[in-house]
Order: structure tokens, then sequence, then C-alpha cells
């Protein structure tokens, strides 16, 4: 086999000069600021170091991506990887203190795309104001894995945090901006469709918006709608509070592109994943302040409330359509396939 | 956030189901329609609740990927094992045939792709030398566009198992079956784009009860079995067009000469009814070179399409309700299907149960 100077080759996951370059070359240059504590990235340590904070709690979360297409509209799989884990920080309510970052590569994978990855992995913690203290790189044979993998752990700092069990009945839904932005546009990004489409990704680290609100307090669960959308994730938050959370659809920010896409392919721009918004369930004392916070940022622009906690069916989401009807909102149950006609 | 216009405004739905409340009968009615797509945005939009009680409206056999019969499925899988790159949509992949869904196929080794369109299943084989075949179900809405690429020299290497079917004759056959008891019909506006008015009238024109096209928005579909109530009213039963801003009278014509070109009528099965004589399609012999039942030899048996406690057919049939299944919701749901009507995201247990069907908030 030649070498080729321009890929990932099985000796870049070695642990020996290769990977040394390679780290060298291509991923650290992008940290140049990540300083937290003694022991820091650059140092090149087994571990790295972050001094206790003094009050609050630690909130630690793991998330793995894998994403097809690895680049897409509005992002790539590093801003994804970073913002998914920046974003269950912030919907704890906790402030960032370090990520991590392990990447799994392809053999022959190019190694300009790393370099992008990598950059814009770290463009997106600069936004937020996050170190990455540690990573680690392994290399798989071709046919192996489908091209990269990452896993990010971040750990934060939250006082207190806030889960996603907290609603009680009198509470207002608020959701941070319009649904269904990054399942449609990788829906629509997907090559096997040919299709031609003005939709970007939502992907964004959100704790620089959340982190304004978080000071006004009333906020009872925070959740991110990734997988499975906002109807997976009121479920979950109606469930676990044993409450009801009826939505009134007419205020369900949709982009008209995301709802002709999905009113052509049959799956509801509800049930697909979200990847730079939160809902909100807070106190009605502090529901207008807080739309209004939200709204005053760019990435809550179009925040709205769209609906109200009640205790009729504990459990469920029921939804009162644009049309006036009503129907349960179930938890959506996988992967949704475009349908015939 | 501005919306584009729907038709899905409150205050005129409202007026609709006043107006539907006047002209219904105090006696129940059975309104059947025959489009996944209907009982989509009839569920989605929960319209249900805008019919008074005694006014029910069912899905019948308007799940194409429902009511393709097993053998269909079989022969795909056989050719997907023959090593072929089988083409087919999404929800193709779920349905079982005698041995194996075509996802366990696909699991199993074989090369099987969702595509969105027939179109792309050829761009898929003029990019290699394999095999490639589409699996070609669906009413009069996909029959054109199979008929357009077989007449638009496909590569050699690409063929076609046709399981379309025609609806108007599984509507007439439907009525004759015992316990149906349909009182109209909401025909499928997508359908009748393609066909116009003409096939409902020739096939239903003797059981004199009323056919009305409608849309798919709410507004539309409420408009439509307004109109069916009217006639019920009035004792009449004939063809209308409640949908005349996409349905003409004679329909799409140059699509209608493209299916006629390149498809002649026959007898097919469908699951859940039976055979229909001249409820589908099979390729003029001009086009047999594209035939996938020929190219690999399949001969068309039809499994056994009993499941026990399963009650699809009755489903298909518009002589139950989902709710109706005793397996509905507890041994079949749509992470385990039982039967047809729960694989397919057009079948109406698959709808009720995603989108909460007849059990109203």
């Amino acid at each position: 086999m030649t070498q080729n100077n321009d890929r990932i080759s099985p000796l870049h996951g070695a642990g020996g000069a290769m990977m040394g370059q390679l780290l060298a070359e291509h991923v650290l240059p992008h940290f140049v600021s990540s300083q937290v504590g003694r022991i820091n990235l650059s140092d090149m340590d087994d571990g790295a170091t972050i001094a206790l904070p003094s009050a609050g709690e630690l909130v630690m979360t793991t998330d793995s991506h894998v994403v097809k297409p690895i680049f897409f509209p509005g992002g790539d799989i590093g801003k994804l990887a970073a913002a998914g884990t920046l974003n269950d920080l912030a919907v704890m309510g906790a402030r960032p203190l370090a990520l991590s970052l392990a990447v799994i590569i392809e053999e022959d994978f190019i190694i300009s795309d790393v370099d992008r990855i990598v950059k814009s992995f770290a463009d997106t913690l600069i936004g937020s104001e996050t170190p990455l203290i540690c990573g680690d790189t392994k290399v798989m044979g071709r046919g192996e894995i489908d091209g990269i993998a990452i896993n990010t752990t971040g750990l934060g700092i939250a006082d207190p945090a806030i889960g996603d069990a907290g609603a009680v009945a009198g509470d207002v839904v608020i959701v941070t901006g319009s649904m269904g932005d990054h399942g449609m546009a990788l829906m629509a990004a997907r090559e096997e469709f040919h299709l031609e489409t003005e939709l970007i990704s939502d992907v964004a680290s959100i704790w620089p918006m959340i982190r304004t609100i978080l000071p006004v307090g009333g906020i009872h669960a925070m959740k991110d709608p990734t997988r499975g959308g906002l109807a997976a994730a009121l479920n979950e938050m109606a469930s676990k509070s044993k409450t009801t959370i009826e939505l009134n659809q007419p205020a369900i920010p949709i982009r008209p592109e995301v709802q002709g896409l999905s009113d052509m392919l049959g799956i509801s721009p509800l049930e697909v994943a979200n990847e730079g918004k939160a809902v909100l369930i807070v106190s009605p004392a502090v529901a207008d302040q807080i739309l209004e916070m939200l709204r005053k940022h760019p990435l809550g622009h179009d925040a709205e409330i769209i609906g109200h906690v009640g205790g009729e069916y504990p459990g469920r989401v029921v939804l009162t359509t644009d049309v006036g009807g009503r129907r349960f909102l179930d938890m959506p149950l996988g992967d949704p396939v475009p349908r015939i006609c | 956030m501005a919306r584009p216009f729907q038709l899905s405004d409150p205050v005129r739905a409202r007026q609709l189901a006043d107006a539907i409340a006047i002209l219904a009968p105090p006696t129940p009615v059975k309104i059947v329609h025959v489009c996944g797509t209907h009982e989509m945005a009839i569920t989605q939009h929960g319209l249900r609740r805008f019919l008074p009680e005694n006014v029910e409206i069912l899905e019948g056999p308007g799940c194409p990927v429902c009511v393709t019969p097993t053998a269909d499925i079989d022969a795909v899988v056989q050719i997907a094992e023959a090593g072929a790159i089988v083409c087919t949509f999404g929800d193709m992949t779920r349905v079982p045939g005698t041995r194996l869904t075509l996802e366990q196929t696909r699991s199993k080794g074989c090369d099987i792709r969702v595509v969105l369109s027939i179109a792309e299943a050829v761009h898929i084989a003029r990019e290699t030398d394999r095999e490639v075949v589409f699996f070609a179900v669906g009413f009069e809405t996909t029959t054109p566009m199979t008929a357009a690429v077989l007449l638009d020299d496909p590569p050699s290497n690409f063929s076609v198992l046709v399981s379309h079917k025609k609806i108007p004759e599984a509507m007439a056959v439907l009525l004759n079956l015992p316990g149906t008891n349909i009182q109209g019909y909401l025909a499928p506006g997508h359908v009748s784009t393609i066909l116009g008015l003409a096939p409902y009238a020739k096939q239903l024109d003797t059981f004199k009860i009323p056919i009305v096209v409608g849309g798919f928005e709410p507004l539309d579909i409420l408009y439509a079995i307004a109109l069916i109530l009217r006639q019920i009213r009035d004792g009449v039963g004939f063809v209308e067009n409640a949908f005349p801003r996409a349905v003409s009278d004679e329909g799409n014509l140059a699509a209608q000469i493209l299916i006629e070109t390149v498809f002649e009528s026959t007898e097919v099965h469908w699951r859940g009814i039976g055979a229909i004589p001249d409820s589908g399609y099979r390729l003029r012999d001009e086009f047999t070179q594209f035939d996938a039942r020929q190219r690999f030899q399949i001969e068309g048996e039809t499994g056994d399409e009993h499941i026990p406690g399963c009650r699809c057919a009755d489903v298909l049939t518009a002589r139950a309700t989902p709710a109706d299944c005793p397996l509905f919701g507890t041994r079949c749901t749509p992470l385990s299907p039982v039967g047809p009507c729960m694989v397919g995201s057009e079948g109406a247990c698959s709808i009720w149960f995603r989108y909460g069907g007849r059990e109203l908030p």
C-alpha cells in the first residue's frame, strides 16, 4: 500500500511519533487557550486537573456522536459533539467547566477533514468559554467504522442543578426557537433524497443564552429536545412529573421550509431532533420575563410560550391542533421513515 | 414566526362542524375513505372531534403497503437473496413476508435500499453493473411514474416488480362484502388528480351511494364530509368533486396514457380482501424485458396471510376500527407489529397508535 500523507493511517492511532505529529499539527493548535487547572491539555499528561469549586453541585454528562453526513448544512460532527455536550450541561442549569474529546477515526480518513472537525469543535467551546482538558485518538481499519465517531464528556457546575421532572400544574411551557430544524436539514442533506433546500441545522451551544436566564429562577424543568424532538422531550417531562402538558400547536414555532419538507416526507417536525434549542417549564410568575430575555439573545429570537402544565391526563402530552382539534402527542417510536405518497 | 396560509382555520372549521351537525341524520352513518393520507390528516388534526357521535369515518384499504400480498414480499426477498439491489419505499421494508421482512433480509447482508421515487432507483442502476430491481407498489399516484420510467429507456440492468393497484375497483368490491355497511365514500384527492371522476362512476354507479373526492387539509376533509352527508340527507348517490382546485373531471390525461401504454389490467390479490378482477396491473408484452418476475423466474404463490387474533382484514375492509382489535396497542405496536396495518405508516392501526386515534382528550 502506498503511503498517503493526506490521510489517516493506522499509525496515527498507535501512540508513537505519527500520533504525536497528528496531535501537534492538527489537534492541539485549535486549543491554545485550554487552561483550567494545574495540569492542562498542553501538558499531555495521563489526566488533567480541575480545582474543586467552593459551592454547588458538579454535573457530568457524556455523549457519543455519529452523524451522516459528517459535514451537513449548518455544521459538522465536531460542532454537534461540542454543542451536544455543552447543551446537556446547560439544560441542567450547569456552567460548563471542561470537556474531554475522544475520537475514533477510520483508516484513510482525510486529515484535513480531521482539522475541520476539530476546529469547529474548538470554536464551539470558545464561544462558551469552555476549555478542553483531555482527549484520546484511536484509528480503526477501513470498514470497521463509518468515517469518524466522537465521544465527549462534560463537567459543569450548577447551583442547584435543574432536572427534567419538576413540572407542576399551572407552569408555563416555553421553547427557545423553531422546532425540527436539525432533523429536517439532515433529512434533506441525505444524498438519496436529492433535495435542494435552504434548510440549515440549528446546531449551536445554547449556554450563552441559558446563562442569561438562570439568575431569574423559577425554572422548574428544562431539556434539550434532541433525538425524538419536542414530542420525546415533553413526554419525558410529563411522565416524570406525572403532569399533563397541554400544547397549543399554532404557537409552536416551525419554519415554513421545515413544515414543507415535513409535509412532503410525512415526518412530524415535532418528532425530529433540534441541536440548538431548549424547552423550559417555568413558574407562571417568571414566564413573561424569561420569554423576553430569551428573545433578546440571538439564539432565542423566536422563543415562544407554547403551552402550559395541567393535570387531567397524568404523564401525557395533549395537543390542541391548528384547526381546533385535540389529540395526544405521544412519545415517538424510533427513526422516522418517509412515506410513499 | 409567520406561517404559510393553511386550510386549517379554526373558525371556518367550527362553521363546517355546525353544518355537518345539521346535515347528519339521527341514525348511525359510516363513511369510508381509502387513503392513508386522509387518515393521517383526520387523526393528526383531531378532526373526529368535529363530527357528531353517530357519524363515523374509517379507513378502508387505503394503505398500499398494507394491502401488498405476502407473495409479492416473498418475491422481492427472493430477488434480493439472488444478489440484486432492491429499491423500495421505506415502509415496505418492515412488512412481514412468509419468511422474512425486507429489513430482516437486509440484515442478512442483502442490498436493500430505501428510495423516495423510482427515478432514484434508475439512478442507482446507471451507476452500477449489478441488477437493480424497483419494488413498484402504490395506487394510481405512483403507477404513472413507473410507466414514465419504463418509457424513458432505462438501463438494461434495471427491472420492476409490479405490485400497483387500482382503488375504484377495490371500493366497489368492499360494498359487496358482508358486514361492511358503507353509506358513503370520501374518495382520495391525489388518486383523483390522475383518474378524474369517471372511473368512480364506472365502478360504483350501480350502488347509488355518495362518492365525494376530498383534499387533505382539515377544511377540505370537513367540507367533503358535509357534501357526503348532504347527499345522504337528500337520498341521492353520485360522484361529486369537493377538491376542484386539484382534481378535474377528466383527470390527468397524459398520466392515464402513460399507464395505458405500459400496463394492462389484471386480477391481483389484496391482503385482507383477496383476489379482485382487473384491480391491478401487469406489464404489456412490449415491456416484459423489464419484468423482474420473469428476469428472476419468480413463481407467484400467495402465502398464508392469516395471523391469529389479528383483525387487519377487518380494518382493511372498514369492518373494524383499530381499537376493535384485541391486539391493538397491546401485543401489536409499531415497534413490534403483528399485522400489516400496524407496519405501514399509512396503515390505520399505525396512525391510530401514533396519533391517538379515536381516543379524544
